[in-house]
């Protein structure tokens, strides 16, 4: 075995820098990268960073915080480090990359915004809740509203022929034609997509929402789940880790506008900006959280949501206004978006929560509907 | 005919940069050092970009370049083996064996098989260019089949043992990035993530790919979509897009509309979004002026 040359020991401790920094890079990466870097030359610095780039191939998301590395690795400049500028755009957070090694240096971080939010998740923990979560979770992937995929599945009964299959029978029993064997299109669940707002005013129920989000994501093959406030974060790998509240408590430190104002029409607009979320809200059962108390015009808001339900298979709000018996879909914003909305019901409580979406399969009469005989 | 192997064409990436644009096909420095490295190292190259930035159009490139065929196989939720790898033409099977009575046949010869991209490059990796384009559209199944061919170019055929390449085959995969795709899959290739080019480079695809344009309308056209992207639209244009708008507002101006009227015009190619389009109407003629002063 040769020893490296001296000369390769920084693009060696470049790929550990990264690692320590949550990017996943795998030791063949870390050999590409070499190799790549040879064979380039390298003539100048920009050559390694090329390289780089196609090598360890960082998520485009980081992207930025993967050029502050490389400067401060490989010219020592210290000062480059990643700042979000905070400008009126609405701030997207996607931490699709990241590996888990994070956890253990999150759940140490004490002190701030961070803890209150994480002490405010074990506050509220009802075993009956967990029962109902728990069966939640099991029924949620066979619940869910289907589709018809392009995928075929064989069967016995109630199909059409298929073809190729019988065909491979035949030839296998030189020429002899066995009894025909069918075939029927598959069905699929839909994809469930969550929505949570965070803003101070929902204060009491995101710790539950939360919760009911890992196990959706737990259960169904295909949920996403977002919070929004005043940005938008995306907290769906968050919530993969089996363990709740190590899981929730990940979350919670991805999410940096607790408890804030709502800017609910523009986080939404920024959602379906992102190619691949709005792609993701095609032909989904979309679930909002929120009490939809939207500061100053609701333009913007109205847009989303007329946009979000052509996206949708189903557009449905859950506010915990809902469950006072005397609330009225009365509100400027509410009156608005109300013919966008197949459902409007009570979010107050995890029970009834997880019962709606449980149902969202079945047919059920769109809100204007339901609300214009009481209001 | 002979042709040039791949490491005689790919001698540097300014080389590729220069015979990609004589493919009319405009690589920054970036994408082609990510090309010379694919080529060089044996690895595929995963595109990753928003749509119409020129993915597929780069793999085509590619393909010219080496001077060679291009597969192309489109990925779409439920494609399996039988779509990418290879099938039994079981017609033809049925009729061989009705065919041959008496006499013995082998019904898994070769043209009884029918290749299918995987195994068609995998037959000439020498001459042809693999382009699994969309790859995000497949299922996670796919992607694992896709991720066991990656790393050994090799297909097993049960009745005819396993064929292997002769040679690295060079593949291009594509990705629209509406979901992530495993980790292995990226890990294993060299990656490149293509964004919308500037104003400047914008203008010189516009020159190379649109029919006659001038080179002021191409300017234009770069700037204001340059502006119009920045935006918060539901699609924003692609560089493809781009090019329309400057063909077809080309040819409304030669039948007599004046400028700015012809990009107003023709904004139907650049913008396919009715919400987009209502969005955008009442301050395009702004950004068309500014555009063209």
């Amino acid at each position: 075995m040769r020893a490296l040359p001296r000369a390769a020991t920084p693009l060696l401790g470049f790929g550990r820098l990264l690692r320590r920094y949550g990017f996943a890079i795998a030791p063949e990466q870390v050999s590409g990268f070499m190799q790549a870097v040879t064979l380039l030359g390298p003539r100048s610095m920009a050559d390694i960073r090329e390289a780089a780039l196609a090598t360890l191939a960082p998520p485009p998301d980081r992207r930025d915080e993967f050029e502050a590395h490389f400067q401060n690795h490989f010219y020592g400049n210290t000062s480059a480090v990643v700042e979000g500028d905070a400008d009126e755009e609405t701030r997207i957070k996607d931490d699709g990359g990241a590996s888990q090694e994070q956890i253990e240096v999150i759940s140490q971080q004490e002190g701030g915004e961070l803890s209150s939010g994480a002490e405010q998740l074990s506050t509220r923990d009802f075993q009956r809740d967990d029962d109902g979560l728990a069966a939640f979770r099991r029924k949620l992937a066979s619940a869910l509203p289907a589709r018809r995929s392009f995928r075929t599945v064989r069967t016995h009964s109630r199909g059409k022929l298929d073809l190729r299959r019988s065909l491979r029978e035949i030839v296998s029993a030189d020429g002899d034609v066995p009894s025909p064997l069918l075939r029927r299109r598959q069905t699929v669940p839909r994809k469930l997509l969550i929505l949570i707002d965070v803003s101070g005013s929902m204060k009491l129920h995101t710790a539950d929402y939360l919760k009911l989000a890992h196990a959706a994501v737990q259960g169904a093959d295909r949920a996403e789940i977002f919070t929004f406030g005043t940005r938008l974060t995306r907290i769906t790998s968050a919530l993969r880790i089996r363990d709740r509240d190590q899981a929730l408590a990940r979350a919670a430190a991805q999410v940096d506008d607790w408890d804030g104002g709502t800017r609910m029409g523009p986080t939404l607009l920024a959602f379906l900006s992102v190619p691949r979320f709005s792609a993701f809200s095609r032909g989904a059962a979309i679930v909002i959280l929120s009490d939809a108390l939207e500061r100053g015009d609701h333009a913007e808001l109205e847009t989303a949501m007329r946009r979000l339900s052509a996206r949708a298979f189903r557009l449905s709000l859950a506010t915990p206004l809902a469950g006072d018996p005397r609330f009225r879909p009365a509100t400027a914003a509410l009156r608005a978006i109300l013919p966008d909305l197949d459902d409007l019901v009570d979010g107050s409580s995890l029970a009834g929560l997880t019962d709606f979406i449980l149902s969202l399969a079945r047919p059920a009469p769109a809100a204007a509907t339901i609300w214009k005989g009481v209001s | 005919m002979t042709l040039p192997s791949a490491e005689t064409v790919a001698t540097s990436p300014e080389a590729v940069a220069q015979h990609l644009a004589a493919s009319r096909y405009l690589a920054d420095e970036s994408l082609s050092t990510a090309i010379f490295l694919a080529i060089r190292l044996g690895k595929p190259l995963l595109l990753e970009g928003a749509p119409g930035v020129g993915k597929t159009e780069a793999a085509k490139a590619i393909a010219e370049l080496l001077g060679r065929d291009l597969v192309r196989l489109q990925c779409y939720e439920g494609i399996d083996a039988a779509h990418a790898l290879y099938e039994w033409n079981y017609q033809r099977q049925l009729l061989a064996i009705r065919h041959a009575g008496e006499h013995e046949i082998d019904i898994y010869d070769d043209r009884f098989l029918i290749a299918r991209p995987l195994l068609q490059v995998l037959k000439a990796p020498e001459q042809r260019v693999l382009l699994v384009d969309e790859i995000d559209r497949s299922d996670h199944e796919f992607e694992a089949l896709l991720l066991e061919f990656l790393s050994d170019f090799q297909i097993s055929i049960p009745e005819r043992g396993t064929i292997r390449a002769t040679a690295q085959p060079i593949v291009i995969l594509t990705s629209n990035r509406t979901r992530e795709l495993a980790e292995a899959l990226r890990r294993r290739c060299v990656y490149h993530w293509i964004g919308y080019p500037d104003a400047e480079r914008e203008a010189a695809i516009i020159m190379l790919r649109a029919g006659d344009v001038a080179e002021a309308t191409a300017r234009a056209v770069a700037a204001a979509v340059q502006s119009i992207r920045a935006r918060p639209l539901a699609k924003p244009p692609g560089i493809a897009e781009a090019v329309e708008w400057a063909n077809a507002a080309t040819i409304l101006e030669k039948g007599g509309s004046p400028w700015p009227e012809a990009f107003r015009r023709a904004i139907g190619v650049l913008i396919k979004d009715e919400e987009d389009l209502s969005y955008i109407a009442p301050e395009l003629g702004r950004i068309v002026e500014e555009a063209l002063a």
